[in-house]
């Protein structure tokens, strides 16, 4: 039984943070933009827990505990804002969520 | 893990993150999120990060993203037209994100340097590598400011969050 | 290597049996233990041939039968997919959670050292933390999906309920996990074992009592147990968020209920009553404090803790069945508020206080 060599890991992390940026780039709709920001951020993961494997040190996987705990602060806020713009604008469009003012 | 395994994941995470970005309906999209944050969790288990696999599970799938379902609930949001740009965005987007990916690829696979050092994957690793007490020792001691300051930022996280979604006592 | 994957494989199948027949016997224990309670005598009708069984015909036979043949209806305007994935996402959390509890010691067969656990897991416990914190999405979206208002409400009540306890949850255990020094559940048990003073089995209700009662409590607000049942809210929300669903799926729902019964029933045994441990028993045989010992075969043993962490687990979902049918409803805002203005502080300061005893212990 042979073993997964790291390029493949870091080949899947590259895919996935490429799918998460397409989805950044093309859906109108703000929450599932966010959504994609979370893929490309577990994308960050794999690649740093692939890396700690293949190094033999858990300082990866420290980076992991760290990214995730960021993700879930900026997910609360960001979720607190888009609340807070649909109050006001009754729209979560990107296209639409265009001036700062009105 | 065998070659074989690592690819069926592979493709199990690719299909939910295009579930993510294609599907129309939020709510499926951000299943479709909750299923690829699964497999990702499986991933971490075979490559011996136990700990971080149960986070994963218990903050990534089991916590933000019950938040994101609640906030499409709350918002009562349905599919509305139009879930995707026009085409001349996703035509350049498209093309710009797969340059990218090549890019990254030819970069992360060119070899030498990191990826031909001695420890690699092969090789078997030392005693307790990603069990709790690893972490938590690496986490107390080299981390601890980190740490600390971690928990400063899911303080004010709570009270921006807490501030910013309260209704206006008009 | 076959010889491991069928030993998993008995293994598991022995825990889901558990599980399942456990969810159809506290049905029966629901409907005759509420009738004891309540002075009357509840379903016994149904018979077969004039067997009626004490109301076991009626509950085990005749009505998983009925909600089996009833029609199941959708509504006009639901998302197919959700509204049916919905229950079965409820249940799948609930019942797998039971992986993690071990059921007994060990079995040497033929040279072979196997834990009686359906998956020995080094993160037990952050295993069935997570499992129950999956439950959560099953009440979301069988409320978004249902295309009707006071679902909606009772999914985002009790999804919002559910979160809540999690926390008090997770403290307890956290509290647990300090006082023990490990995640395992397997060890945990076997650290409950030991003697104090020589005669006292060292078990959990004595390092925790304040955690115990905070985890009884949070795991019935968990699994929406009365008296914390108001995203049901018969009264009120008709049934809440299963209002829209019929035949097998709310059966499935209602299984749910049953299962995190006996999964909250498990927990508590496992992590403060001791597990499968039977006071003085040993490995091999019984070791009274005077020092008189009867050695026993160890199949005996291995049957004797089996059969004290069922009693136990009986003696749990009993005391859950009660509580149900002796209290009345907590009022929304009272839920939340007992939850993050009540346990929350209770949890943290019993954590706080088991860290300094265990460190003043240690140092």
């Amino acid at each position: 039984m042979t073993v997964v060599p790291l390029s493949w890991y870091l080949t899947l992390g590259a895919v996935l943070f490429t799918i998460g940026v397409l989805g950044v780039l093309v859906r109108r709709n703000v929450i599932v933009v966010f959504m994609s920001i979370e893929l490309m951020l577990n994308a960050v993961n794999l690649v740093f827990v692939a890396l700690s494997r293949h190094l033999h040190t858990m300082d990866g996987q420290v980076t992991v505990f760290f990214v995730m705990t960021v993700a879930a602060a900026e997910a609360a806020v960001g979720l607190a804002i888009i609340i807070a713009v649909f109050r006001n604008r009754e729209t979560v469009n990107v296209d639409e969520l265009t001036v700062l003012r009105w | 893990m065998s070659p074989a395994l690592f690819l069926v994941l592979a493709a199990c995470l690719i299909v939910g993150a295009l579930g993510v970005v294609l599907l129309s309906s939020p709510v499926r999209s951000a299943l479709s999120l909750v299923v690829t944050l699964f497999f990702m969790a499986v991933v971490f288990l075979l490559l011996d990060a136990q700990l971080v696999a149960a986070l994963q599970v218990v903050v990534y799938a089991g916590a933000i993203m019950v938040l994101f379902l609640f906030v499409i609930m709350l918002l009562n949001l349905q599919a509305d037209p139009p879930a995707m740009a026009r085409l001349g965005v996703r035509v350049t987007a498209a093309f710009g994100a797969s340059l990218f990916l090549l890019a990254v690829v030819r970069f992360l696979t060119r070899g030498g340097g990191t990826m031909t050092d001695p420890r690699g994957m092969a090789t078997p690793l030392p005693e307790g590598f990603g069990s709790t007490q690893g972490l938590a020792e690496l986490l107390f001691t080299r981390f601890l400011f980190a740490f600390e300051i971690t928990s400063i930022l899911l303080v004010v996280a709570i009270i921006g969050a807490v501030v910013l979604a309260k209704k206006k006592l008009t | 290597m076959w010889i491991d994957v069928l030993i998993a494989v008995i293994k598991s199948l022995l825990v889901i049996v558990l599980a399942l027949n456990l969810a159809g016997l506290l049905g029966w224990v629901e409907r005759k233990g509420s009738a004891l309670i309540q002075d009357r005598i509840g379903a016994n009708r149904a018979n077969i041939f004039g067997f009626a069984g004490a109301g076991l015909v009626n509950t085990l036979m005749a009505d998983p039968l009925k909600f089996i043949a009833k029609e199941d209806v959708i509504p006009a305007g639901v998302d197919r997919v959700l509204h049916t994935l919905a229950p079965c996402v409820t249940l799948f959390p609930a019942l797998v959670a039971f992986a993690a509890i071990p059921f007994g010691d060990v079995l040497e067969v033929g040279g072979r050292v196997i834990t009686l656990q359906a998956v020995p897991l080094s993160v037990g416990i952050l295993y069935v933390l997570a499992m129950l914190s999956l439950g959560v999405y099953g009440v979301v979206l069988a409320g978004w999906a249902s295309n009707n208002r006071f679902s909606l409400l009772g999914g985002i009540r009790g999804s919002a309920q559910m979160i809540s306890y999690e926390l008090a949850m997770g403290l307890a255990l956290v509290a647990a996990v300090v006082s023990y020094g490990t995640l395992d559940l397997q060890e945990m048990v076997r650290a409950q074992g030991r003697l104090l003073g020589g005669w006292l089995p060292a078990w959990g209700i004595l390092y925790q009592p304040v955690g115990f009662l905070i985890f009884l409590w949070a795991g019935m607000a968990e699994s929406k147990r009365v008296p914390f049942d108001l995203p049901e809210g018969e009264s009120e929300l008709i049934s809440g968020y299963f209002t829209e669903y019929s035949g097998i799926k709310y059966l499935m729902f209602f299984m749910t209920d049953f299962v995190e019964i006996g999964v909250v029933a498990g927990l508590i045994t496992t992590l403060f009553f001791g597990g499968w441990q039977v006071p003085y028993l040993m490995r091999d045989g019984f070791h009274f404090p005077g020092g008189t010992m009867v050695a026993l075969p160890q199949l005996v043993v291995v049957l004797l803790q089996m059969a004290s962490y069922t009693v136990k687990l009986a003696l749990f979902c009993w005391l859950q069945v009660l509580i149900r049918w002796s209290m009345p409803r907590y009022r929304y805002d009272q839920v939340m508020r007992l939850g993050w203005k009540g346990l929350l502080p209770i949890g943290l300061l019993n954590v706080l206080v088991t860290g300094a005893v265990v460190l003043a212990l240690q140092g």
